[in-house]
């Protein structure tokens, strides 16, 4: 781990807790690659990366969610001369009641969040079985423990995801490398702008960001952000139907 | 799911706690968002704020959108070799300096708290200790991205545009959202530096020290103990000092921040718990008096070791008087505010007193003048509080000084306009507004 700077690929780099996470790696002198739609935020972001410390930031404009996985992450695997980690950071939140209402909203959520990910995370298994290392990073939710009718669509996506990735850890133990999904909780960031922001629950991105960093070390394969929220889903899942049901949540 | 950008929040307090009013706010992570916030929703107007140390209200916007700038946190390019740094306006100059410590770089001038950012360093045209030397933070600005409502994006200089550039500094963020700013930085010898402490005895021996003290070191202040009177009018801890020169660069850690975890109760501050304060300060300043090395955190950001401080003074929140008083009246007018003050019983524990120097900022409604600022703190007792500031105006405003708007939330019309007069001139952005314009200029 220490000595050569480590090659890094974020996917969906703009991101809240994707950039937070890329500015510690960055203090860290990784050698960072960024994907995402948007070339100009993303140039920002990389010019932000190179001040704090980053031995390199490459811009890699793309839409996670449409790409060919396997083509662009060997070439992207390429321009860094190998890969240490990949951490998927994408994924769209949508709105219950919208997607309920709406099959061909619910089937792009799908394919963005679970679908396209799937293609990634095998393309990243591929590379890390030869080197015979890497870390596969890929951001969960709390939504996915149990399906419940305030986000069971997002829940979904995310606990399907899960369970992929557990098993390309499962996969990867053998040969050496790792699959982690790390699982936050609420996060204050755009994607929950439209949620009222107070109490202790809450956590800033640069926290998410210091776990994510952690499980790029060591750990998994199933890390909650903070880690007070495999207590509360705990609870949640093992809570009887007849209680459950009374919740509104 | 195109949203409605600002949320209606009731948790958004400017430093001092007093005012409780609910915003919108919006809180964009790129500046290409920025000019699609004045989009007429939530109100006209528009005003951005930051890590909100300004203590009234001078940094919300009730009636109108609140664009939180804190995401806008980016460097956008830093050269070591001049210390030249550009930086989107919501950057803190916390962050800025674990960047550049390193590299041998500190600020210009260095406010007494280092989580304020950019954008609102410019805004309030903020000042430090080294004031005499060094003039305010708008002196060192080289360049502005704005984005005005009625202009796209632009960047603006003292050369391409003077008169909105001297309006943006110290224009209390009503010209326009400052998007990035360029600032040229200072070579310093060290992170640490070598600073002189002396308790005085009273009003008159400050005045020989500040004299003495600002041709021969860069950086000085005093603490004065507010609760004292009579022959010991005045008496307090006077600090000084200048940059180390050993090469030696070691930066801050705010992960090391102590918390005040919840408002204190309404009776922990008193008179006598206030006298008492300043009573053990003194002695200690007088205890430890002498030279030492200090790194410039304690140095220049004492109360930065405790966040949330300002929630020592309880639910009811406390307010802030800083007035600035030219020289040949300051010695008689500090010394009737003192008076004023310390007969009242209302001070606390944090008066400042400093003199500025001669240097003059590019802007128009810049607080820093040369003479004396004094700056207290008050638990807001309402009526009583309002009294006392009233007759402390008085004061001011007989000699001819001015009031500091980031700590004011009371200030009259009157008061306002004689402490700037060239406020008519002031280029405002017509869809830019804060609640305090519209008290002390509409």
């Amino acid at each position: 781990m220490s000595g050569a700077a480590q090659r890094i690929i974020i996917l969906g780099a703009a991101s809240a807790i994707a950039e937070a996470t890329a500015r510690l790696w960055a203090a860290r002198g990784a050698r960072l690659l960024l994907v995402g739609r948007n070339d100009v935020r993303l140039k920002t972001i990389a010019a932000d990366l190179i001040v704090r410390g980053a031995a390199q930031a490459i811009v890699w404009p793309l839409d996670c969610a449409t790409a060919d996985a396997s083509g662009e992450l060997e070439r992207m695997a390429q321009s860094l001369g190998g890969l240490d980690i990949l951490l998927l950071a994408y994924g769209v939140l949508g709105d219950q009641a919208a997607l309920e209402r709406d099959p061909g909203e619910t089937a792009r959520l799908i394919q963005t969040n679970f679908t396209s990910a799937v293609g990634w995370c095998l393309a990243a298994t591929a590379i890390f079985e030869r080197q015979r290392f890497g870390a596969l990073l890929v951001i969960g939710s709390v939504a996915g423990d149990r399906g419940r009718k305030s986000n069971f669509i997002y829940g979904a996506s995310k606990c399907g995801l899960e369970c992929f990735v557990e098993g390309i850890a499962h996969k990867l133990a053998p040969v050496g490398a790792r699959a982690a999904v790390i699982k936050p909780g609420y996060v204050d960031t755009p994607m929950t702008a439209s949620m009222t922001k107070t109490g202790p629950l809450w956590a800033v991105p640069d926290h998410v960001a210091a776990i994510i960093v952690r499980t790029g070390d060591k750990g998994g394969p199933v890390v909650y952000a903070p880690g007070f929220w495999r207590f509360i889903m705990l609870v949640i899942r093992y809570m009887p139907v007849a209680v459950f049901n009374k919740l509104n949540i | 799911m195109t949203q409605h950008p600002f949320q209606t929040r009731d948790d958004i307090l400017s430093w001092g706690r007093v005012v409780r009013r609910t915003q919108h706010v919006a809180q964009p992570r790129f500046c290409d968002e920025l000019a699609g916030l004045f989009d007429g929703s939530a109100g006209a107007s528009r005003l951005a704020s930051g890590l909100r140390r300004s203590y009234g209200d001078s940094c919300l916007n009730s009636e109108g959108g609140l664009i939180d700038a804190r995401r806008l946190d980016r460097i956008i390019a830093f050269d070591a070799a001049t210390g030249v740094l550009r930086a989107e306006a919501g950057t803190s100059l916390s962050q800025i300096l674990r960047l550049v410590v390193p590299k041998g770089w500190f600020l210009p001038t260095a406010p007494g708290t280092r989580f304020v950012t950019l954008g609102g360093a410019v805004a309030n045209d903020v000042h430090g200790k080294n004031h005499h030397r060094a003039g305010t933070f708008g002196c060192h600005v080289r360049a502005l991205g704005m984005v005005r409502s009625d202009r796209s994006a632009l960047t603006v200089t003292a050369q391409s545009d003077p008169p909105l550039f001297g309006s943006t500094i110290g224009g209390l963020g009503l010209t326009g959202l400052i998007a990035w700013v360029e600032l040229q930085l200072v070579k310093v010898g060290s992170s640490f530096l070598n600073v002189e402490t002396i308790a005085y005895d009273n009003l008159n021996a400050f005045w020989a020290l500040a004299d003495e003290s600002v041709a021969r070191f860069e950086h000085t202040v005093a603490w004065i103990d507010c609760a004292a009177r009579g022959a010991s009018l005045g008496r307090g801890v006077f600090s000084r000092g200048d940059w180390a020169n050993d090469g030696v660069y070691a930066t801050h850690d705010d992960a090391t921040w102590k918390r005040v975890p919840i408002e204190a109760p309404g009776f922990a501050l008193n008179a006598l718990t206030v006298r008492a304060f300043n009573e053990v300060y003194y002695r200690i300043g007088r205890a430890k008096a002498g030279s030492s090395r200090q790194h410039y955190a304690p140095f220049f950001y004492p109360l930065d070791a405790v966040l949330d401080w300002n929630r020592l003074y309880g639910r009811r929140g406390m307010r802030q008087y800083q007035c600035v008083i030219p020289p040949e009246r300051a010695r008689d007018a500090i010394g009737e505010l003192l008076e004023l003050i310390a007969a009242s019983g209302q001070a606390s524990f944090l008066a400042v007193i400093k003199t500025f120097g001669a240097l003059s900022s590019p802007g128009l409604l810049s607080f820093p003048r040369p003479g004396a600022t004094l700056a207290l703190d008050f638990p807001d007792r309402g009526e009583a509080t309002f009294a006392l500031m009233a007759r402390l105006d008085a004061i001011v405003d007989a000699a001819g000084g001015a009031l500091y708007p980031a700590k004011d939330g009371r200030m009259s019309r009157e008061m306002f306009r004689r402490s700037f007069p060239r406020w008519a001139e002031f280029a405002r952005d017509p869809g830019m507004n804060s609640d305090f314009w519209r008290r002390v200029a509409e």
